[in-house]
C-alpha cells in the first residue's frame, strides 16, 4: 500500500504540474531502483542517473534535437504511466511482450537478452535446465517474461516459481539456500556474478527476449522517429559503443543488430500458452491464481491478526499491570514498531535475520505483520482497559475477586466492547497492508493483480477483480462487527 | 452460612482510625462498633469523611493508624496485603452510592458472579439463591435485565442483592437514600430492618434525619473526620450537643 501510494502520488504530481509538453525536451521515464547497467543513481552524484538506458535516452534526445529529462517512475508503473502520457518514452530494460505491443506504441527492440539460469556453484553439473529443477524453488522478478517461463515450468516440470519484487534478493536467497536457482536476464545475472561468489550462470539461454522503449499508444509519430534514430545508431556504431562501455556487448548483439537493420521481423517474446487472444480468455486463465492469491491474503491476514491480538493483549496487560521495567520495555517496543515502516520490519525479519534463522516467507510475513499490528492493538486494548470505570473495579474488589479474575470476568469483557470498533478497523487495514509481503516473495492478491495487469496490458479487469475480492473479504468482517456492536448497544439502550 | 463463632461480639469494631491524605487529616481517631442486628447511621455534612470510613472498611482505602476488625479479620494500617483482602472478602458487602453494577452483565449474572467465582459455589446453587434474594427485594422480574435497563431504585435493590449474595455478616451502604423519593425511602428502610433482624450488621451513611430517626438503631455524627456525637438517634437528633449536629439538622429541615 505504501509503495502503491507513493507511485500514485508521483503520477498525480506529473499529471498536474508537468503534463504540459515542451517540444524541446524529451521526457523519458525509468526506474533508478532497477540499478546498473540500466538506470541507476550516479554513485558520485546521487541526484543524477547513469546507465546504458540513460545514454540511449540522451542519444535519442540529441538526434531529435531535444534535451533529455529523466522522470523517476516505479518499474511496475511504467506501462500505465506511458499509456497516460506522463513521459514521452519509457526506457528501463523494458521487455518486448505481446501485451506491450498490443497496448502501447513500442519502439523496435534495441537490445537482445538471454533468460539465463543461475545456480549455486556446487549444483552447476546437476541443475542445468528448468527440467532438472523439478520439485525445487526457482526465483525471479514477478511480472516478467522469466516469471511466465517459471509458471510454465511449474506446469511442465513441477518446479515452484517464487516471485520477488526486486532483482537483487533472488540471488542472495539463492546463496543462502531459500531457492535453488534464479532465472533472469543475462545482464542482471552477469552483474550479480561480478558482485557475488559461489554462484554459476549457465550460458545456454532458456529463452530470448528484447528490450524496447514504450510510448503512449497514440504517440506513433514520435515512435516512428525514435525507431529511425535507433536504426541509425545501430548502423553507425553509436549503440554498440554504449553497450560496450557498460560491458553488455557480445557477438550475439552484433548479429541481432544486422537482423533488425535487414528489416527482418523480430517477434515479441511469448511464453507458450501464457498469452491467449482475448482478455476474457486471459481472465478465465488467471482466475484460479487470483482466488489462490486472495486466499493467501485472507489466511495471512487472519493469522497475523490472531497473532497481533494475542501479543497485543499481553502487551496491554503488561502495560497496565506490570512493574515499571516491564512497562518501560513495552513502551519502547510499541514506539519502535509504530515509529518505523512495516516494510523495513518485514525486510529485517526475512532478509536481515536470514543468517540466524531462515524463516519461510509466509511465516516471516505472518510474524512481521503480526508483531507490527500487535503494537497498535496493544495501545487500543490499553486505552480500553483504562477506560473501564474505576467503580467497576472497586465493586469487584469488595466482592473478593483477585486481580486476574477481575481482568478476566469484568475489565477484559468491558474493554473488549470498547476495543471492537478500532479492532475491526485494523483488521480491514491488515487485509490491505498484507499486500506489502510480496517483497518477501509471498504471492498475495495485489501482486497477482499487478502481474495479471502487466501480462494483459490493462488494469481495468485485474483492478476490478482485485477490488471485488478485497471487498468480499472486508465487508463481511465489518458487517459482523457492526452486528456485534448493535447487539451490545441494543442491550444497553433502555 | 458462617452464622458467627458463638461469641456475641461486634460485627465491626473500629478503633482509633486515622487517615491522612498528604498533610490533610481526613479521619482523626474514629472509633465505634456495629453489633449484629444493628443499623448504624454514619451522619455528617459533605466532606466530613463518612464515605471514607466505609471505603476503609471495604478495603478500598489504606489508613495511617488504628484498626478495623471485621468479624475474625483485622485490617491494619499500611498497604492492603492479598491475605487480608481474602480474609475480609466474605465478611463485608458494599452497596455503592452509584451501585457500580457490572455493566456488561444482567442483574442475575451480577449477583451470581462472586458466589460462583470467589466462593466456588455451583452455578445452579448461586442462581437459586440469587432468585430468592431478588424475590425478597421485589425485583424478581428484572433478573434478565442489564444495569442500564434498570431504574435507580431497581438498580439499588439489585446492588443490595449482589452485596448479600456472598452472605457477608456486615453490609455497608453509601448514601442509599440519596436518589430515592420519600416513598421509596420507606421501602428501603423496611428492607434494611428485615436484614438487620436476620442478624446482619448494617452501617449506612446518610444525611436524611427523618430516615435515620425512623430506621437506625444508633447514629454516629462525623465532623471534619472526627466523631462528635453518638448514641440513640432520637436522643442525639432531638437534643444535639454539637454544632455539627445542629448544622446537619438545619440543612435537612430546610
Amino acid at each position: 500500500m505504501v509503495r502503491f501510494g507513493a507511485s500514485v502520488a508521483v503520477v498525480l504530481l506529473l499529471a498536474t504540474g508537468l503534463r504540459a509538453q515542451d517540444a524541446r525536451v524529451l521526457r523519458w521515464g525509468g526506474d533508478a531502483e532497477g540499478g546498473a547497467p540500466f538506470v541507476e543513481a550516479d554513485p558520485k552524484q546521487p541526484d543524477r542517473v547513469v546507465g546504458f538506458d540513460v545514454e540511449i535516452a540522451a542519444l535519442i534526445a540529441r538526434d531529435l534535437g531535444r534535451e533529455p529529462q529523466f522522470v523517476q517512475i516505479l518499474f511496475t508503473s511504467l506501462d500505465q504511466s506511458a499509456a497516460r502520457g506522463d513521459f514521452d518514452i519509457g526506457l528501463s530494460g523494458i521487455e518486448d511482450t505481446p501485451a506491450r505491443r498490443r497496448t502501447l506504441a513500442a519502439t523496435i527492440p534495441y537490445y537482445e537478452f538471454h533468460e539465463v539460469l543461475t545456480v549455486r556453484s556446487a549444483d552447476r553439473d546437476r541443475l542445468k535446465t528448468l527440467a532438472d529443477l523439478g520439485g525445487r524453488r526457482v526465483a525471479t522478478l514477478g511480472g516478467t517474461i522469466a516469471y511466465e517461463l517459471l509458471l510454465a515450468a511449474e506446469r511442465d516440470h513441477g518446479i515452484t516459481a517464487v516471485s520477488y519484487d526486486d532483482d537483487v534478493h533472488p540471488y542472495g536467497d539463492l546463496l543462502n539456500g531459500r531457492v535453488d536457482a534464479v532465472l533472469l536476464d543475462h545482464v542482471l545475472a552477469e552483474r550479480t556474478m561480478r558482485r557475488l561468489t559461489g554462484l554459476y550462470t549457465h550460458h545456454n539461454p532458456v529463452a530470448i527476449g528484447h528490450y524496447i522503449g514504450v510510448l503512449a499508444p497514440e504517440n506513433t509519430g514520435l515512435r516512428d522517429r525514435i525507431d529511425a534514430v535507433l536504426r541509425a545508431a545501430m548502423r553507425d556504431g553509436r549503440l554498440e559503443a554504449i553497450f560496450r562501455k557498460w560491458n553488455v556487448w557480445s557477438d550475439d548483439e552484433a548479429a541481432f543488430f544486422l537482423h533488425v537493420l535487414a528489416g527482418a521481423d523480430v517477434q515479441a517474446t511469448d511464453v507458450p500458452g501464457s498469452t491467449p487472444q482475448s482478455s476474457w480468455e486471459m481472465t478465465r486463465r488467471y482466475l484460479p491464481s487470483f482466488l489462490t492469491a486472495a486466499a493467501v491474503t485472507l489466511v495471512l491476514s487472519c493469522a497475523s491478526m490472531a497473532l497481533a491480538i494475542a501479543v497485543g493483549v499481553l502487551l496491554a496487560v503488561g502495560r497496565v499491570y506490570g512493574r515499571r521495567w516491564l512497562r518501560g520495555a513495552i513502551i519502547l517496543y510499541v514506539e519502535v514498531v509504530r515509529g518505523t515502516p512495516v516494510l523495513l520490519q518485514l525486510f529485517i525479519i526475512y532478509y536481515g535475520f536470514a543468517e540466524i534463522v531462515r524463516l519461510p516467507a509466509f511465516v516471516a510475513a505472518l510474524v512481521g505483520l503480526g508483531l507490527n499490528y500487535a503494537a497498535y492493538e496493544s495501545e487500543i486494548y490499553r486505552s480500553a482497559l483504562e477506560a473501564v470505570p474505576r467503580g467497576q473495579l472497586e465493586a469487584a474488589r469488595v466482592l473478593g475477586f483477585s486481580d486476574s479474575q477481575t481482568l478476566r470476568l469484568i475489565r477484559g469483557p468491558q474493554a473488549f466492547r470498547l476495543a471492537l470498533a478500532p479492532m475491526t478497523n485494523d483488521f480491514v487495514a491488515m487485509l490491505k497492508d498484507s499486500s506489502l509481503v510480496s517483497v518477501l516473495t509471498v504471492m498475495e492478491l495485489t501482486k497477482q493483480t499487478q502481474i495479471f495487469a502487466t501480462n494483459l496490458g490493462s488494469w481495468v479487469i485485474p483492478g476490478a477483480l482485485c477490488a471485488a475480492l478485497y471487498l468480499a473479504m472486508s465487508l463481511p468482517l465489518s458487517q459482523l462487527a457492526r452486528r456485534l456492536e448493535s447487539r451490545w448497544k441494543a442491550a444497553t439502550a433502555s | 452460612m458462617e452464622g458467627g463463632d458463638g461469641v456475641m461480639s461486634a460485627a465491626l469494631r473500629i478503633t482509633g482510625l486515622r487517615l491522612n491524605r498528604g498533610a490533610r487529616e481526613v479521619l482523626c481517631d474514629v472509633s465505634f462498633d456495629v453489633a449484629p442486628g444493628a443499623i448504624v447511621a454514619l451522619m455528617g455534612l459533605s466532606g466530613s469523611g463518612k464515605t471514607t470510613v466505609l471505603r476503609a472498611i471495604a478495603g478500598l482505602e489504606t489508613f495511617n493508624a488504628g484498626a478495623i476488625a471485621v468479624g475474625p479479620a483485622t485490617l491494619a494500617p499500611g498497604p492492603l496485603s492479598a491475605s487480608s483482602r481474602s480474609a475480609t472478602a466474605g465478611q463485608v458487602g458494599m452497596v455503592f452510592q452509584f451501585h457500580h453494577l457490572f455493566e456488561h452483565l444482567t442483574a442475575m449474572d451480577n449477583i451470581c458472579l462472586a458466589p460462583v467465582h470467589v466462593q466456588r459455589r455451583s452455578r445452579q446453587d448461586a442462581e437459586t439463591a440469587a432468585r430468592a434474594l431478588l424475590d425478597d427485594l421485589g425485583v424478581a422480574t428484572r433478573a434478565g435485565a442489564l444495569p442500564r435497563e434498570l431504574s435507580g431504585g431497581e438498580a439499588q435493590r439489585v446492588a443490595i442483592a449482589r452485596a448479600l449474595a456472598t452472605n457477608p455478616p456486615l453490609l455497608l451502604l453509601d448514601e442509599p437514600t440519596a436518589s430515592l423519593d420519600p416513598a421509596r425511602r420507606g421501602e428501603l428502610g423496611s428492607t434494611l430492618r428485615q436484614l438487620a433482624s436476620a442478624g446482619r450488621a448494617l452501617l449506612v451513611t446518610c444525611h436524611d434525619v427523618t430516615f435515620v430517626r425512623e430506621f437506625a438503631t444508633e447514629c454516629v455524627i462525623l465532623a471534619d473526620g472526627c466523631v462528635v456525637e453518638r448514641g440513640n438517634p432520637r436522643t442525639v437528633l432531638d437534643n444535639p450537643t454539637h454544632d455539627a449536629t445542629r448544622a446537619l439538622l438545619r440543612i435537612t429541615s430546610q
